[in-house]
């Protein structure tokens, strides 16, 4: 009896110090001696969008380090503090209110969810602190809110690319195939709204759950008719299933794919019938086979060499690059700016020409994005478990 | 004209088959997930939540021991099985024995938290992304008439239909499988006539915990291995046994191969965004009119 009350007391002990060693907060190197500069993030860290979180925590705390590590802001270090809001929108309010009026941040990265991002609008907007969101939705920056930024290209620019390449390739009859959720349902909505304009008509409109396992129901409907390619619009696994279910059914017509399975594990889980498929992506995707003319392939080798660097073992994503942009449009204007809100919030607002992992930014009063077109996506094409660069 | 007719017809005619082959494969799915409910409940009346679990299980186990590890696929099969064999014994010596006063709901509401415990370990031992696991013979499509069917489906329904077989003679033809369905109707009447009902329910989550495992095995190939799979199979399994009627081995084959169809149906001549609804509509309806499912039997209490 008495050894088991030991036990269970060392158990505690062990959980208890482990409690306190995980809530300590790192600490600025002391060579810096200016005041820290503190800017806060709110990732989904766990939870359901973990995948997004985590890479951004990492590129996040990784930035300040560096910049900390080569002198910081004009002698002022970077200081971060992260929450995690497990992918739930009611925490991410929470937290962006204990960052602002606890913490005392200069300005917040994040959330990582568009959701999430929309549901803290109306403190950020209040408060007066200037938030860069990592997260998708082109409703986070149209119309423009004051002090909302936002890093991610948008599901409005990825249609517009898969249009300009219908365009030029004579394809005009198209079917999509769109998963259940925020995501795909944006995505549907854009590829409707685009469609007139690019002289494109969409003859068959699909959908699937997100956790569906099955969709050769609607690829016979879709193989039906006379569409010239289909548009598959989700995330992982649902349009594995779909190039899979394609193959089963010996559907012809390209498939096209959405930004959201642009990563190794599209290919990894999709086998062979991830071959022929053609999707915008960001260019860290393809870092090694960007010409060496290109402005950004600087940027993203040498994000990819710290962050695998630091990181052993984890590859870079595209996702840790919306934290990493981000970072650097504040640090930058941070050295303009110095430590106020309202300066900070006018600085990044004059973001010109910054060469960033997902493109090249200019911000403007009406384009709290930044992004055109041209820099943020390239088109890929999937040839022997391979991504290729199509012009 | 009427060429044109027979031509829209035959091309109808091809889809509806196609729907078909493909509500069966789904539909083999439900079947071999909602069987792992039916065995639990017949032999202790509780809803072992924690079924979509094992299916995860196995075919987590399935994808490291055969992709990762690189052993070939039968000595997989068996690990994954005994693996998760294991595991659905220690759920019920470690956490459903030793209750105090076993009532039906608690031990289910328990199940649930076995169920959340095990997803949450999974998530830490396989992390959070998919995994590909590899087909048993290949992914070359096979024709039937117009339709296409993937080899691994006609695994799934194979194995499914043998595993059917062999549980309703086990049930109704062994003495252990007898007094399996005794300790569930009365388990003090069943231990007075001899039988050891703590071992038949202690056989039954074995039993359970192997059938999900290998339903997690022959599917992983189609679904892909995520450690919050369980949820959304055993979700839709335990819908498809119960409109099969709760209980009866046919019943939960019959109910996942009916829901199956009908979502593949409704996706296709319908609408694929009201998928998921028709399938639950089609739930209620069936416990609208017959409570105790297509074939379940109607509960008799005497007094």
């Amino acid at each position: 009896m008495k050894g088991r009350k030991l036990l269970f007391l060392g158990l505690v002990l062990i959980i208890s110090a482990g409690l306190l060693v995980t809530s300590c907060e790192k600490k600025p190197p002391p060579e810096l001696t200016g005041e820290p500069y503190v800017i806060g993030g709110v990732f989904s860290v766990t939870g359901r969008a973990s995948f997004l979180g985590e890479p951004e925590k990492n590129s996040m705390e990784l930035f300040a380090e560096i910049v900390n590590s080569e002198g910081g802001i004009n002698g002022h270090p970077i200081e971060v503090v992260i929450y995690d809001d497990e992918g739930d929108a009611t925490n991410s309010v929470t937290l962006v209110k204990k960052l602002i009026e606890k913490d005392n941040v200069l300005a917040i990265v994040g959330p990582s969810l568009s959701g999430n991002t929309l549901s803290v609008i109306d403190v950020i907007e209040e408060k007066e602190v200037p938030l860069v969101s990592c997260a998708a939705s082109v409703k986070i920056t149209e119309p423009v809110k004051k002090w909302v930024f936002k890093t991610p290209q948008t599901d409005v620019m990825a249609v517009e690319k898969i249009y300009e390449y219908f365009v030029a390739n004579g394809i005009t009859k198209i079917a999509i195939i769109t998963v259940a959720n925020g995501y795909g349902d944006s995505g549907k909505e854009q590829l409707k709204a685009q469609a007139p304009g690019a002289g494109i008509e969409i003859v068959a409109e699909e959908s699937f759950g997100s956790e569906d396992t099955d969709m050769t129901a609607q690829l016979t409907v879709i193989k039906g008719t006379d569409a010239e390619a289909i548009v598959c619009w989700g995330t992982n696994p649902g349009p594995a299933i779909v190039a899979k279910n394609m193959v089963q059914l010996d559907v012809q017509i390209p498939l096209f794919q959405s930004h959201g399975v642009a990563s190794p594990k599209f290919i990894e889980i999709a086998g062979d019938a991830a071959n022929g498929i053609i999707l915008p992506a960001g260019k860290i995707i393809v870092t090694d086979q960007l010409p060496k003319s290109d402005p950004q392939r600087k940027v993203l080798m040498h994000y990819k060499e710290v962050y695998e660097e630091k990181f052993p073992g984890s590859k870079v994503s595209s996702f840790g690059g919306h934290a990493w942009d981000a970072m650097a449009m504040i640090a930058e204007a941070l050295k303009v700016s110095g430590p106020d809100r309202a300066m900070l919030r006018d600085e990044i607002e004059k973001t010109t020409d910054y060469i960033g992992i997902h493109g090249i930014f200019n911000m403007t009063p009406e384009d709290h994005n930044g992004l055109n077109i041209d820099s943020a996506f390239v088109m890929l094409k999937i040839e022997n478990g391979e991504w290729v660069i199509i012009e | 004209m009427f060429s044109l007719f027979l031509y829209f017809f035959m091309s109808f005619f091809d889809q509806l088959l196609q729907f078909f082959v493909s509500g069966v494969t789904q539909g083999s799915i439900y079947a071999i997930v909602g069987l792992g409910f039916t065995i639990i409940y017949n032999s202790t009346e509780i809803i072992n939540f924690a079924q979509g679990e094992f299916v995860m299980l196995g075919a987590m186990f399935m994808v490291t021991f055969n992709a990762a590890l690189g052993l070939p696929i039968p000595i997989s099969f068996v690990i994954s099985v005994i693996a998760v064999l294991i595991i659905g014994i220690l759920i019920d010596l470690l956490i459903i024995r030793p209750v105090r006063k076993p009532t039906h709901i608690s031990l289910i509401i328990i199940t649930i938290g076995a169920s959340i415990f095990i997803k949450g370990v999974a998530m830490l031992a396989w992390k959070k992304d998919y995994h590909a696991a590899t087909p048993f013979s290949g992914e070359k499509p096979i024709s039937i008439g117009t339709a296409a069917i993937t080899p691994q489906a006609l695994w799934v329904i194979g194995i499914t239909c043998v595993v059917l077989v062999l549980l309703h003679l086990f049930f109704e033809y062994t003495d252990t499988g007898k007094g399996m369905r005794a300790s569930a109707i009365n388990p003090k009447a069943a231990s007075l006539l001899g039988i050891r009902v703590k071992r038949m329910v202690l056989i039954s989550f074995a039993l359970s915990g192997a059938l999900g495992a290998v339903a997690g095995i022959i599917i992983a190939p189609i679904t892909f291995a995520i450690y919050n799979m369980g949820v959304m199979l055993g979700l839709k399994g335990f819908c498809g046994a119960v409109i099969g009627g709760l209980g009866s081995v046919p019943g939960a084959i019959i109910g996942g191969f009916a829901l199956g169809v009908l979502e593949a149906m409704g996706a296709g001549l319908i609408s694929s965004a009201y998928k998921d609804a028709i399938a639950f509509v089609v739930l209620l309806l069936v416990l609208f009119m017959r409570p105790t499912g297509i074939l379940g039997k109607g509960e008799m209490k005497r007094v």
